[in-house]
């Protein structure tokens, strides 16, 4: 019975394993042909089945006028737009979680729980019932097209997220801390500051990195608000998806888009490790 | 306690995200109510007669909502079920632990679209290494995305590799956050493995499955980017997502006022199902 277990479980962890690695492997793989290679008949092994080539790698950093495909400008687009919509987001979304998981709040009918709800439930709201409001109101002040009405909508995306994540764990923080810390004589705000927001960098952290990667991903928004003048990563690479299916290029791109936010992975197991995100995640 | 302190807390994020998006819902209200289309591009007021088509109508936008539900359920329940015996796998020492869990989160950290374009071409009928692999063994050619069953379940595939992680992820942090005396209780009453699974463990874990699932049947309800790219609805309308009609309807007819009807009744339809789903699954799951 237990052998039979090990049997099936070691049996499944591989199977599983090979499943997430095998788009990796293949995007590898594919980022190294030519049109040869891709166009004959399936190929696998570099040097045994085809013969390697870079111009796939090459072409990511020419421009456009040189046939290339210039992925060096939406890169950074999406660094920025990511990073900003998640840095406005954590700010606000914390000082918000905290006020929730600290203080009571009562308006008619609406309590604390109410408030959280409405944070939270804009995860609901399908991205194209904003995306045609969005689309016209952006024309209308002139911001379409632009990195600036990106990072708009990006806080509607992720600051839910940082609220959901931060009053988890402020509710976790012992009140005690910031009560001793008001009789000692500071001020609510340098209580937070100078006390509660030091204990509650594990949260922090995995709040900024969700609103990292939920930012990173997104496609749609990007997609429908923004054509020429900013692209951002996802939609360039997809443009590239559209024509005739230049594949060797088309892995490479996709390869170091997803790149970066692997290293995410790695921290994110650390902390699972270490039991700081067991409290911070449930 | 000073409670004006409270508010300068609060207000900062409560008004930035009302703010935002206070403008485009009372638009889409108002948008429902008009016939705003490529012809006569103005607020005009035509009362419900929106409404009155999509009820009446337009079976395409039902039979799209209820092939969404039909995904998004799915490919949750099978997260669900694939998450849970993924954690549970390496909860406990194993051999190169931290590696696994490592590659058990890799899909999540990736963009959905890039990696469908990837997986594009890896479902390619015949340039594509599976159906050559599967050829090798004597199986013939799958229209992966050509045919309109199957596609459905290439979706599915794709959806269940991108975001099985996050169920992991989840239940993982969840397990370990479960207080240790229930275990060793059982290990001292003799319990088999079995019954330890379904008396303690499964049980503890009840409430964060019920937010693990909840959450991502909530992000599954916005299947779109995966359609998008993969078979763009296709064939025929075999894989379109309400969200992928209402696209179309908006921003490739231009049938603006239409589509903002459909936004709105969509968006109504997807609060109340999921707030029903959240107290049903409650009530299964916790029995007290």
């Amino acid at each position: 019975m237990s052998k039979l277990y090990t049997f099936l479980k070691y049996f499944f962890i591989t199977f599983w394993t090979v499943f997430v690695v095998a788009p990796f492997l293949w995007a590898v793989s594919t980022s190294f042909k030519d049109f040869q290679s891709v166009n004959s008949k399936v190929t696998y092994i570099p040097w045994l089945d085809f013969e390697p080539t870079l111009e796939g790698w090459r072409v990511l950093v020419k421009s456009p006028a040189k046939g290339g495909v210039d992925i060096v400008e939406p890169y950074f687009n999406s660094i920025f737009v990511t990073c900003t919509a998640s840095l406005i987001s954590i700010v606000l979304g914390t000082l918000a979680a905290y006020a929730l998981s600290r203080f009571t709040f009562k308006a008619g009918f609406v309590r604390n729980n109410d408030i959280t709800f409405f944070f939270i439930s804009q995860r609901i709201m399908p991205p194209i019932v904003l995306s045609i409001p969005f689309f016209i109101f952006l024309s209308t002040i002139g911001l379409l097209d632009s990195l600036l009405g990106l990072v708009v909508v990006y806080i509607v995306l992720l600051m839910p997220i940082a609220v959901w994540i931060m009053v988890d764990f402020f509710n976790r923080v012992p009140k005690e801390l910031d009560e001793t810390a008001l009789i000692d004589g500071c001020n609510p705000y340098q209580a937070f500051y100078k006390v509660v927001l030091p204990n509650s960098i594990p949260g922090l952290i995995v709040a900024g990195m969700f609103c990292i990667i939920f930012g990173w991903i997104d496609f749609f928004f990007a997609f429908i608000l923004t054509f020429t003048e900013v692209q951002l990563l996802p939609v360039k690479v997809v443009a590239l998806n559209s024509s005739i299916t230049p594949w060797w290029s088309l892995s490479a791109s996709a390869l170091v888009s997803v790149a970066p936010l692997i290293i995410v992975a790695f921290i994110v197991e650390r902390y699972l490790s270490k039991g700081n995100l067991s409290g911070a995640l449930k | 306690m000073n409670f004006k302190h409270k508010f300068v807390f609060l207000f900062p994020g409560l008004f930035v995200l009302i703010g935002i998006l206070i403008f485009p819902i009372i638009f889409t209200i108002r948008l429902s109510l008009s016939g705003w289309n490529s012809y006569t591009p103005e607020m005009n007021f035509i009362g419900i007669t929106n409404y009155i088509r999509l009820f009446t109508d337009d079976p395409r936008f039902w039979e799209s909502f209820f092939r969404l539900s039909f995904l998004s359920v799915t490919t949750v329940i099978l997260q669900y079920i694939i998450g849970f015996a993924l954690a549970m796998m390496v909860w406990r020492e194993i051999k190169f632990k931290r590696f696994f869990r490592v590659i058990f989160l890799v899909p999540m950290m990736t963009t959905p679209v890039i990696m469908t374009v990837i997986w594009r071409t890896f479902f390619h009928e015949s340039l594509g290494p599976v159906n050559d692999l599967l050829g090798g063994l004597g199986v013939k050619p799958i229209l992966w995305l050509s045919d309109p069953v199957i596609a459905k379940f290439t979706v599915i595939i794709v959806e269940v590799w991108q975001w099985t992680p996050f169920m992991f992820l989840l239940l993982l942090a969840g397990l370990l956050s479960l207080p240790k005396e229930p275990f060793l209780a059982a290990a001292i009453d003799g319990a088999s493995p079995f019954r330890k699974f379904v008396y303690v463990t499964f049980p503890l874990m009840a409430p964060i499955s019920i937010g693990a699932i909840i959450i991502r049947l909530i992000e599954a309800s916005k299947i779109m980017d995966t359609v998008f790219v993969l078979t763009s609805g296709g064939p025929g309308t075999a894989t379109e997502t309400s969200s992928f009609y209402i696209y179309i309807k908006g921003l490739r007819e231009f049938q603006m006022g239409y589509a903002a009807t459909l936004s709105f009744t969509y968006l109504v339809i997807m609060i109340i199902s999921l707030t029903i789903i959240a107290k049903v699954l409650t009530k299964l799951m916790i029995k007290e």
